[in-house]
């Protein structure tokens, strides 16, 4: 692997005096889907939200193209670069469809406004139909995708997804992992935390496993296939 | 009580006309105050019991700047630019710590900062009462409609305010920035995370809160007295405005500051000794049949 798009290194982190992160350190290359795949409470949402900045890491390096970016507020972090859709979506829900794709619009790194709002449409057409009904009242699946769609429209460089197919229906979740494997041939570098492990393979490039807050296996998703020990000492409930 | 002179009043245009238009002078001052504390309350969770002293500055921002200039156009503009200015100050150095802090912490920074600017209005202007000439383009014989007087001077308040009501309705649903702030309101972690410096949105906000309470101060200023401690009667009324019309609704606020100001109005002729009574009384009627009040969604 050439330079990692996004590097973190011995990143801790803590809610208040119990801390959750331990040292979680993993590469991901630019254009590459990372799963990140663990048991409940083992630390994949706290990562994402210590990478995103919304829960300042206490200790480590979270470094994007070469740049820190550790410790920095949160919409820093999202101006360099690194968009974030937490697990429980946080669409607004007294704007529309469009007025959510419109607070989220900004330039990308290199200046360039890629994603624009009929784009979005373009990538998301379930969207299109709904673009004037108030956020919260869509589906679940119709409000996954639309934070997708509202974190796309920064131009991000990275893709955190907490958990983007929970709770939905399995028609709704292929859909979901369709996109993802478009957004990827397009470039974004996505890492994702997901229990569901037939998603993860299904989407993902590589896979880091994450126990009691720490990273114990790192490796492409061809190798996690074929390490039956892995998934059963970190996986199986 | 003078149920008497009420009745005959409503029943003779001349009394109707002169005090709907005192009522709507009393109304829509009130209501440029009170859509500022309703906005900062409804995005920034504060409850900034010192708003009242941001009118009071803007009135004597505006008599200097009148004093010096004669202008009325420099006064009022002086008066809203000033306290916006001096709202960015203090909300970068002191408010911003105390959002979503216990109310009876913003109590106490509030009510200090109240004592502190009382005191340096009496300093800088001292402690008589003041009031600003009528600018001379204003200073004409009063309108004269169904026997009924309208000066000149209510007809401009009506129009400057009603302006800035559709301007700051406008700026706030029909905007990118109006629409990131309603959204900030609701989830400012999320609106940060998408790369909006929610820091800039939220002086913004204040500042515009403080800027409606100067422009309120300055326009106040040729028709009541200017004087230390003018604050607090106006915050009064703008909290009882504030809580009929539902903690963070604008449009709210406008229907029930025109309501308190025909209270007033009204209520001097009818029930001269009870009128401040009238408006608690009608606040307390509100919150038992609608504890939200007309327009808010939470209960105050």
């Amino acid at each position: 692997m050439s330079e990692p798009e996004l590097s973190v290194q011995g990143l801790d982190a803590a809610y208040g005096a119990s801390q959750v992160l331990f040292g979680v350190s993993f590469d991901v290359g630019r254009g590459e889907t990372l799963a990140l795949m663990g048991r409940n409470g083992a630390g994949k949402s706290t990562t994402l939200k210590a990478i995103a900045g919304v829960l300042p890491p206490r200790a480590g390096q979270v470094i994007l193209r070469g740049k820190d970016m550790a410790g920095r507020k949160p919409y820093r972090v999202a101006h360099s670069g690194i968009a974030y859709v937490p697990e429980d979506r946080q669409v607004f829900p007294e704007h529309t469809v469009e007025e959510n794709l419109e607070i989220a619009q900004k330039r990308g790194l290199d200046g360039t406004a890629g994603w624009t709002i009929p784009r979005a449409f373009e990538s998301f057409p379930l969207l299109l139909p709904l673009r004037r009904r108030m956020a919260g009242r869509l589906s679940g699946g119709e409000q996954q995708m639309l934070t997708i769609a509202r974190a796309l429209m920064g131009n991000p460089a990275v893709l955190l997804l907490d958990e983007p197919s929970e709770g939905l229906a399995p028609l709704i979740v292929a859909e979901i992992g369709r996109l993802i494997r478009k957004l990827r041939s397009a470039g974004t570098t996505i890492v994702l935390a997901e229990q569901n492990s037939r998603f993860c393979l299904a989407v993902a490039t590589r896979v880091a496993v994450i126990d009691k807050g720490g990273i114990v296996w790192h490796g492409d998703v061809e190798q996690f296939h074929t390490d039956p020990t892995v998934q059963s000492r970190y996986l199986q409930v | 009580m003078d149920l008497g002179e009420l009745v005959s009043c409503v029943g003779s245009l001349s009394c109707l006309v002169t005090q709907v238009s005192a009522g709507l002078t009393i109304g829509l001052l009130l209501f440029l105050v009170a859509s500022g504390l309703t906005l900062i309350f409804g995005v920034l969770g504060l409850v900034n019991f010192a708003h009242g002293t941001l009118y009071m500055l803007g009135a004597y921002f505006a008599l200097s700047a009148y004093a010096a200039t004669g202008s009325f156009l420099v006064s009022t503009l002086a008066g809203t630019l000033g306290v916006a200015t001096f709202g960015l100050l203090i909300e970068r150095t002191l408010f911003r710590r105390i959002y979503g802090a216990d109310v009876l912490m913003q109590l106490l920074v509030c009510y200090a900062l109240i004592l502190i600017m009382d005191d340096v209005v009496k300093i800088i202007w001292g402690g008589d009462f003041l009031k600003m000439d009528m600018p001379d383009t204003f200073r004409r014989p009063p309108f004269i409609i169904g026997g009924g007087i309208v000066p000149l001077f209510y007809l401009v308040l009506f129009g400057v305010t009603l302006a800035v009501a559709l301007l700051l309705a406008l700026c706030m649903g029909r905007t990118r920035f109006g629409r990131t702030v309603r959204a900030a309101a609701v989830n400012s972690t999320m609106v940060a995370s998408l790369g909006v410096n929610t820091n800039m949105v939220f002086a913004a906000v204040f500042a515009i809160g403080a800027a409606l309470a100067g422009l309120a101060g300055a326009l106040s200023a040729p028709i009541r007295s200017v004087v230390p401690g003018a604050g607090v009667s106006i915050l009064i009324e703008s909290f009882i405005v504030t809580v009929i019309g539902g903690m963070g609704s604008i449009g709210g606020a406008l229907v029930a500051a025109l309501l308190i100001g025909l209270t007033r109005s009204f209520g001097s002729i009818g029930f001269p000794l009870f009128t401040e009574g009238l408006m608690f009384l009608m606040m307390a009627v509100v919150l038992l049949l609608k504890p939200s009040g007309l327009a808010g969604k939470h209960p105050a």
